[in-house]
């Protein structure tokens, strides 16, 4: 397998010979930020096409099919068409805080794509406490949620923040417990320690139900902390025409728009490091020669496939479920998914002070 | 309107009023809906209408009787066949005239594809109301087979005109029996998918059951007819209470539900499509022959002194037609008794203490079509 250290290591040679330490590491700095701003860009236009080629399947459409072949332009006209529209600001909106909350939202996301593992190799930072680090940063974002629904100075804005605030931080606690089951598994925070962990089978696998438990508990909070369908509450079409974000056009919109898909992507890519292994390629325990040729695929491609395969799922709830209520909504998180989740915490503590997990 | 109070630390406080409206995904079209809200809670909706008021009443003071036919099209549009019948049965019962089992057999099929139509296109938009937009493109794809055999028949879709005092426009075209008989084979394997994408979700009975409960009391004093009355026990079935047309020589239930709760309204909407499918298998295949427009109507139609009334079940409930008649060819006044207009007025009735989600939907299963109420 691949490992992409090798190419990272040789750059990093090529520019220290070229220049001092500190000219390297700034010089590394900005490859990795340009690096990733291409990624983030890219990915996103794929998955808006991706989405709404994928709801377009659901719902009986072709889907975009007339901007360059098969339609794949049409997410770069949409974003063109977005950059040349007008700023609008209703009056007596808070402008300071207007202008913030977008930027807001998107550096939350990109913060925390800088701690995913891409592939064997391939990670900007790993840091000795990655999953509790992504977490954190990506649960900043709500705060420009918050800040854009006030600051737009609309009523329906406001609500729809409100409902946001008190989803993002319900849903947090259970998507932080049930990436909890797998750290007390793996024994560390470390995101490459937990892939390193997933070497002979991946923790879906290897963890019995409790895991599958905090996997699907994942899933569900992964898509609410992400304002997806059925949990897209706070912008609630139908009760609330966009939520909190109404008031916003042109550039501004797009950055809520992209963040919404990088957190898509991050949440995706999250789940499968932690619970299918990240890059980590199938193995099964000593099947040694099994083992050998799913080694031949390599790194990116196993988690960019785990990655979509989550991505998939999320969209499939999407475009087939109605959106809860509220009420219900957090119902469902403090009187169901969090008992469900500290119970399942305990057994699965109990187990690897046992060792019963494979 | 939003006077300022105080609370009791010294706080100025105000109502929470959002205007729902004239501009918003869920109203369909330009109905606006004042909340008062408290937090997500609503206290009060307070309807507005009139902004699609086109007058229609006094404009058919101006037309011959011929000419209103037309105009009641633009009313309730996805009623579009039982409006024309309505007016075209008022004519037909003034002069005492009687059309041919052949006309009321095709009027009564018709009536019944539309009401079909127009309950596919509700089921599609109750699930966008409630967040499932893939319900909206389902309702579609089977409303379009429908349109497909208006627009061979009847030359549109939309606005048809088929109707005309006295028969019909035209015949049907040959390939009506065909036509028909396919889409009630495959409308039948689809209204179970109906059911199995939304009706069976556990999501959407939490969100229908037992939210904005009507009783059958307030039902009939609030004048909620169509199925949405029907929904909470108010027998008020046109169909049944006053036949008209063929309906008297075809077996089918009117739907009654017991709750009158949201799921119930819902419910009984699905219901009634089954009842309709089986109307049209019975009808279909003995199409009578005979003439399709009676002789005895002339081109000028002038109807005796006097004040008439017809009602019709529209795909919304009853809609009544009233006409006040000089004696001239045109009718001195009329009046529509439209369904939507007094099926809104119970929002406000049954949405005090809901969430706004759920005022969308028991909006959603009133099922308004806001052109009917303005009129």
């Amino acid at each position: 397998m691949y490992n992409f250290s090798a190419l990272t290591q040789s750059i990093h040679q090529y520019l220290s010979e070229a220049m001092s330490p500190l000219g390297a590491k700034i010089t590394e700095m900005a490859i990795i930020g340009l690096v990733l701003i291409a990624f983030v860009a890219l990915s996103v236009m794929g998955l808006v096409y991706i989405e709404r080629k994928v709801a377009a399947f659901f719902q009986l459409r072709v889907g975009p099919n007339r901007v360059g072949k098969w339609g794949l332009l049409q997410t770069l006209a949409d974003f063109l068409k977005l950059l040349m529209k007008e700023h609008i600001m209703a009056r007596n909106a808070d402008k300071f805080l207007f202008n913030l909350a977008p930027f807001l939202i998107v550096t939350a996301a990109f913060l925390a794509i800088g701690a995913v593992p891409f592939g064997l190799g391939l990670q900007a930072f790993d840091i000795n406490i990655g999953v509790f680090y992504i977490s954190a940063v990506s649960s900043i974002g709500v705060l420009g949620i918050l800040i854009g629904g006030w600051a737009g100075n609309n009523k329906y804005s406001l609500i729809g923040a409100l409902r946001s605030g008190a989803q993002v931080i319900s849903y947090e606690i259970s998507a932080i417990l049930s990436l909890l089951t797998i750290v007390v598994l793996a024994g560390d925070l470390q995101l490459s320690a937990i892939i390193e962990s997933q070497r002979d089978g991946w923790w879906v696998f290897k963890g019995h139900i409790p895991v599958l438990i905090s996997f699907v508990i994942f899933l569900i909070a992964g898509t609410a902390e992400t304002n997806r369908g059925p949990f897209d509450m706070a912008e609630a079409e139908s009760e609330l025409t966009a939520g909190f974000h109404t008031e916003y056009s042109g550039i501004k919109f797009a950055m809520f728009f992209l963040a919404e898909y990088v957190n898509l992507f991050i949440i995706a890519a999250v789940g499968a490091t932690v619970f299918l292994g990240g890059w980590m390629p199938l193995h099964i325990g000593h099947w040694q020669a099994f083992n050998h040729i799913m080694d031949y695929i390599p790194s990116i491609v196993w988690f960019f496939l785990k990655t979509g395969g989550i991505i998939g799922i999320i969209m499939w709830f999407k475009w087939t479920f109605p959106r809860l209520r509220i009420d219900q909504l957090l119902v469902l998180e403090w009187k169901y998914l969090l008992p469900i989740n500290l119970v399942n915490l305990l057994v699965v503590a109990f187990i690897t002070l046992m060792g019963w997990h494979f | 309107m939003t006077e300022e109070t105080l609370t009791k630390e010294g706080l100025k406080t105000q109502e929470y009023f959002v205007n729902m409206g004239p501009q918003h995904p869920s109203t369909h079209g330009v109905l606006r809906l004042m909340l008062e809200l408290d937090g997500e809670i609503i206290k009060k909706v307070i309807p507005h209408i009139g902004y699609v008021h086109r007058s229609i009443e006094k404009m058919c003071e101006k037309d011959s009787y011929r000419q209103i036919v037309h105009i009641t099209d633009r009313m309730d549009y996805l009623s579009n066949h039982m409006n024309n019948e309505a007016v075209c049965l008022l004519v037909e019962n003034a002069l005492e005239i009687e059309v041919s089992d052949r006309v009321k057999v095709i009027r009564t099929i018709m009536s019944e594809l539309t009401r079909l139509s127009s309950h596919q296109l509700w089921w599609g938009v109750m699930g966008m109301d409630l967040g499932a937009l893939t319900t909206f493109l389902y309702g579609f794809r089977d409303r379009e087979m429908i349109n497909d055999i208006f627009e061979e028949t009847c030359g549109a879709r939309l606005t048809m005109n088929y109707n005309t005092p006295g028969g019909l426009m035209f015949d049907i075209h040959p390939n009506f029996q065909r036509r028909v008989k396919e889409f009630v084979a495959h409308f039948k394997t689809k209204l179970p998918e109906y059911d199995a994408l939304l009706s069976d979700n556990v999501i959407f009975r939490n969100r229908t059951e037992g939210i904005g409960v009507l009783s059958k009391e307030d039902a009939i004093s609030f004048g909620v007819t169509g199925p949405t009355g029907r929904a909470s026990g108010f027998s008020n079935d046109i169909r049944k209470h006053k036949p008209y047309s063929a309906y008297d020589r075809v077996e089918f239930k009117e739907i009654l539900m017991e709750t009158g709760d949201t799921f119930s309204r819902y419910k009984a909407r699905i219901l009634e499509m089954w009842e309709s499918l089986s109307i049209i298998e019975q009808l279909i295949d003995n199409i009578p022959e005979g003439e399709i427009q009676s002789p005895a109507v002339k081109a000028v139609i002038k109807l005796p002194k006097g004040e008439f009334y017809q009602s019709v079940e529209t795909a919304r409930g009853e809609l009544g037609v009233y006409v006040v008649s000089d004696g001239t060819k045109n009718p001195y006044r009329v009046k529509f008794r439209s369904p939507g207009f007094s099926n809104l007025f119970v929002l406000n009735h049954l949405a005090q203490g809901y969430k706004i989600a759920d005022l969308v939907a028991m909006m959603s299963t009133i099922d308004l079509v806001i052109p009917d109420i303005d009129r």
